[in-house]
């Protein structure tokens, strides 16, 4: 950019006795961490602190000693603009950034920043080339180098990993899902793939991005001894309901039930592993606590008790597959199993699966780095009847969404076996299988990050170990992406549409 | 027992910045079925405001507000954001209520609701809703109070390292510190400062003195991440006053362009700027009044036909933007324009000037999607009287005007602080 100048001044500070006065020709200078505000690490730092109704404001203006680099060219301002819209949006959201004012066919590097609840940063990057017109749009260019690659409008999140240095084996989960996770993007001169930290960006732009919508009401459920979260979408409803379940690592996760009902579908998250009854008597709970999960969810005034789905991931499909199969109290409008298998002692409950897996221990490997391989645990897929939920029964549409690089689960082996079972058994018109390539265990919301191993520690086990989830970054964020979108219609199709079993004539209203 | 499935509502987005537009849609309702989407918000005064229209659903029965025409209700016609401008106090209310947000770093929740049929919605539960926020604030602007040397504001900076064309932003007679339109301006790319130079409370009349502005320009040219050279000011009603004077009066000021919305030019009988507000109601008999709202039209015009002192607007070298309401009842807004631009024209500068005039708009031109206020309580500087003010404007025109200034005045101020025209450069 032979055109470019920049100048960085120090300049003293009125009123301040004693301080000093430099000029610096053509030094760059770390202008970004010297005030407050600017730097990438302070944007989202600050921000995600200011994200709550603020009580007590900022303290008042300081002048500082450092005046900012000026970018100039053929004596104007043209300040590089960087836009991204919408900045405030739901998780599963598009945003659309935009970079305007630059010389034409300047090398140009999007950069994201996202400082995560347990304090780790996160950071993607794209290479781009300005066009004609001096712009890059996000959304229709290409990215030729970084952490992804070709047109990809959100590659700059879910391409987001670990800074380098980090801690090995991180997931990225959010906690709180009442707070929005805050990402800066920013946009450097040049194509850069490290060090970003070092350098003074041209533009930064702070994004929302928010698993609840506004109006979403978060209900703990503590009844019956349940340990769970219900999520109500704004309204008066009432709402179709959704039982939500995840896998073995346990805990209360929220953030899929909050983004499902942000999305009009009222759900509870269930903890059926690490749950109250769990922790405090060192039982595992019983095919029941489904049941009387489903029941809280049925009786609840704001929940259509005719409409309700159940939405299962990994050994949280297991329990899903149980309750539409077998269930006499469960009755569901349909059920969603990802990353998951209808492998399972059909007459046992949570207990009778852990001590499956223990049974089974000796088949586990080790990839080259390590990294516990669970995929083999349950196979060779049973033809003992007792050992695999039979589908042949189910009576309400399945979708089972498969990564084919799943290294923790036989999911594809499982979606074939029932496959054929459904053809036998006449219903396999209610089966629809979603098969992603290069897609590992870990199928989650769009624009997460991929983890393609982390460290796992399974509910009741005292140890963490590196657990190898399978899938390469560009495919497994593309599936999610996908498979969200297939979910949701789905849940709605199935949920809002149809008759009810008992229709009533709608009268005009 | 069995329950028909309800009605959806959505709104997209349901976040976003008070300038932006929404789509309201409801889906899941009979075929040809008539409702009402009504938009309700409590303000931080705890006020209820509200507006509706009615609709009739499509053969798949869905109602888009976007698309759709409104049947009837506080708008007609095919509007978008019908549901936030043509708000108003809901039945019951006090009266002479204007809106204008306080808090910054919350965001305004609207929530907006589906009921049956195009009657009295009041008495029935709402078939569906959501809540919307609008905010003033995008992600990562900083809220900075400014107190010092005297000047007291707050400042508003874009997110990223900058530098960045900054403006003073100057309300009216009102007084107080309203944050709203800076907090705007900065989420938009530019930095400003909310300046709070007359008391609104009882406190002793505060006439800032001149030294105050210089001050506060001073500021903000020295923060770090403002670009001195292109600092601009924008001021409604008594702030064009004072825009006009610091453009025109202050050598050392320089601002590099202008924005003036319901313009006045007259200073006080000492040739002074702050002194104008308390002085003008004193002096002048000709105040109109209907059913106790005064209307200050008529003695701006008596103002204007008069030897009375004005801003030398002719020493300006800078572009101005020049925003009136036809329906001004306040201020002859409309006639100020015409005289600057004659005084300009005298000085051979009247290429500096762009001029919208806009029919139908009253005083008070907000940000957009803003419900009008057309009369509210104002407590007049100086005898600290508490007044029922007409502003004039009527709502759709005046909702018209705000949506397109504000588009008007960020692609000048995009021009002039941004970019490098030739001075000569019109909008």
């Amino acid at each position: 950019m032979e055109n470019v100048e920049l100048l960085v001044q120090l300049q003293q500070l009125e009123g301040a006795p004693g301080s000093p006065s430099f000029f610096f020709g053509q030094t760059i200078v770390d202008v970004a961490l010297v005030f407050g505000g600017a730097s990438h690490a302070d944007l989202c730092q600050s921000h995600s602190e200011s994200s709550r109704p603020k009580r007590t404001h900022p303290p008042a203006i300081r002048l500082h000693a450092v005046r900012a680099c000026t970018v100039r060219m053929d004596n104007s301002l043209q300040r590089v603009k960087l836009s991204v819209h919408p900045s405030r949006a739901l998780v599963d959201e598009e945003f659309v950034i935009l970079v305007q004012n630059v010389p034409p066919g300047s090398p140009m590097t999007l950069h994201a920043l996202h400082c995560s609840e347990d304090g780790h940063r996160w950071e993607a990057c794209g290479h781009y080339i300005a066009d004609s017109s001096g712009s890059i749009n996000a959304a229709d260019d290409c990215s030729v180098g970084g952490s992804y690659l070709g047109v990809e409008p959100m590659g700059l999140l879910w391409s987001l990993k670990p800074v380098p240095g980090s801690k090995p084996g991180l997931r990225m989960r959010k906690k709180d899902v009442q707070t929005p996770m805050v990402v800066a993007i920013s946009v450097f001169n040049g194509h850069h793939s490290e060090a970003f930290v070092d350098q003074v960006s041209l533009a930064s732009w702070v994004v929302e991005r928010w698993y609840m919508a506004p109006g979403v009401r978060r209900i703990p459920v503590t009844e019956q001894q349940l340990t769970g979260t219900l999520f109500l979408p704004p309204g008066p409803g009432p709402f179709p309901g959704l039982l939500d379940l995840w896998g073995g690592g346990g805990q209360l996760v929220e953030y899929r039930s909050a983004l499902l009902a942000s999305h009009g579908i009222a759900s509870l998250a269930l903890d059926y592993l690490t749950n109250e009854f769990t922790t405090q008597t060192g039982k595992m709970v019983d095919n029941q606590y489904f049941e009387t999960a489903y029941r809280v969810l049925q009786q609840h005034p704001q929940v259509l008790g005719s409409r309700i789905a159940m939405l299962g991931l990994s050994l949280g499909s297991v329990f899903t597959l149980k309750m539409a199969v077998y269930s006499p109290v469960v009755k569901l409008r349909c059920a969603v199993c990802i990353s998951g298998s209808h492998i399972q002692p059909v007459s046992g409950g949570p207990q009778e699966m852990m001590d499956l897996f223990t049974r089974n221990i000796e088949k586990i490997n080790f990839s080259e780095q390590n990294e516990v391989i669970w995929r083999s645990l349950l196979l060779p897929v049973p033809s003992d009847p007792s050992m695999k939920a039979d589908v042949g029964r189910l009576r309400c549409p399945l979708l089972l969404v498969v990564g084919e690089d799943d290294q923790n689960w036989c999911t594809q082996e499982s979606a074939a076996d029932m496959e054929q079972m459904m053809a036998r058994a006449g219903n396999d018109h209610l089966l629809t299988i979603l098969s992603y390539p290069e897609t590992g265990h870990l199928i989650e919301p769009p624009y997460t990050p991929h983890t393609p191993s982390s460290m796992y520690r399974g509910a009741g086990v005292d140890q963490k170990m590196m657990v190898l989830w399978g899938g390469k970054t560009p495919e497994h964020s593309a599936a999610q992406e996908d498979s969200w979108r297939k979910i949701l219609t789905f849940l709605k199709k199935n949920l809002y549409g149809g008759s009810d079993p008992q229709a009533i004539h709608r009268s005009h209203l | 027992m069995s329950q028909a499935v309800p009605p959806v509502l959505s709104v997209q987005p349901s976040r976003a910045l008070v300038d932006e537009k929404f789509s309201v849609q409801v889906e899941n309702l009979p075929p040809g079925c008539p409702v009402t989407v009504r938009s309700l918000y409590q303000s931080e005064d705890k006020d209820f405001w509200e507006a509706y229209g009615h609709y009739v659903s499509d053969h798949r029965g869905t109602v888009s507000v976007s698309e759709d025409v409104s049947l009837g209700g506080t708008y007609t016609g095919k509007e978008q954001m019908g549901l936030i401008w043509s708000m108003r106090p809901a039945p019951g209310s006090r009266e002479g209520l204007r809106l204008r947000k306080r808090d910054m770093c919350t965001p305004m929740l609207v929530t907006i609701s589906v009921y049956r049929g195009h009657e009295d919605f009041r008495d029935q539960t709402a078939l569906a809703s959501a809540l919307v926020e609008r905010w003033h604030m995008a992600p990562g602007v900083q809220r900075i109070e400014v107190r010092e040397r005297g000047v007291q504001g707050t400042l508003f900076v874009p997110p990223g390292p900058g530098p960045f064309p900054a403006l003073l932003d100057l309300w009216g007679g009102g007084g107080g510190l309203q944050e709203y339109r800076a907090a705007l301006l900065a989420s938009r790319g530019f930095a400003a400062l909310a300046l709070e130079y007359l008391k609104a409370d009882d406190s002793k009349p505060n006439s800032p003195g001149d030294k105050y502005f210089e001050t506060a320009f001073e500021i903000i040219r020295a923060h770090p991440q403002v670009a001195p050279d292109r600092v601009g000011i924008i001021g409604l009603c008594f702030g064009t006053l004072v825009a006009l004077s610091l453009a025109a009066e202050y050598p050392m000021i320089k601002p590099r362009c202008i924005v003036c919305l319901s313009n006045v030019h007259h200073k006080s009988r000492k040739n002074t700027v702050t002194e104008f507000p308390e002085e003008v109601p004193e002096r002048f008999k000709t105040v109109g009044a209907m059913e106790n709202v005064l209307v200050w039209r008529d003695m701006g015009l008596a103002v204007l036909k008069m030897q009375h002192p004005k801003i030398p607007v002719g020493n300006i070298d800078c572009p101005m933007l020049l925003i009136n309401g036809t329906d001004d009842q306040n201020w002859p807004t409309v006639e100020v324009a015409s005289d600057i631009i004659k005084m300009m024209r005298e000085a051979g500068k009247e290429s500096l000037v762009t001029r919208v005039d806009y029919p139908g708009a009253g005083h008070l031109i907000e940000p957009p999607f803003s419900p009008l206020f057309r009369a509210t309580n104002f407590m007049l500087s100086g005898t600290r009287k508490k007044v029922m003010m007409l502003w004039g404007g009527k709502t759709k025109p005046h909702a018209d005007a705000q949506e397109d200034s504000w588009r008007r005045i960020l692609s000048f101020l995009q021009l002039h602080l941004y970019g490098d025209p030739s001075p000569k450069a019109k909008l």
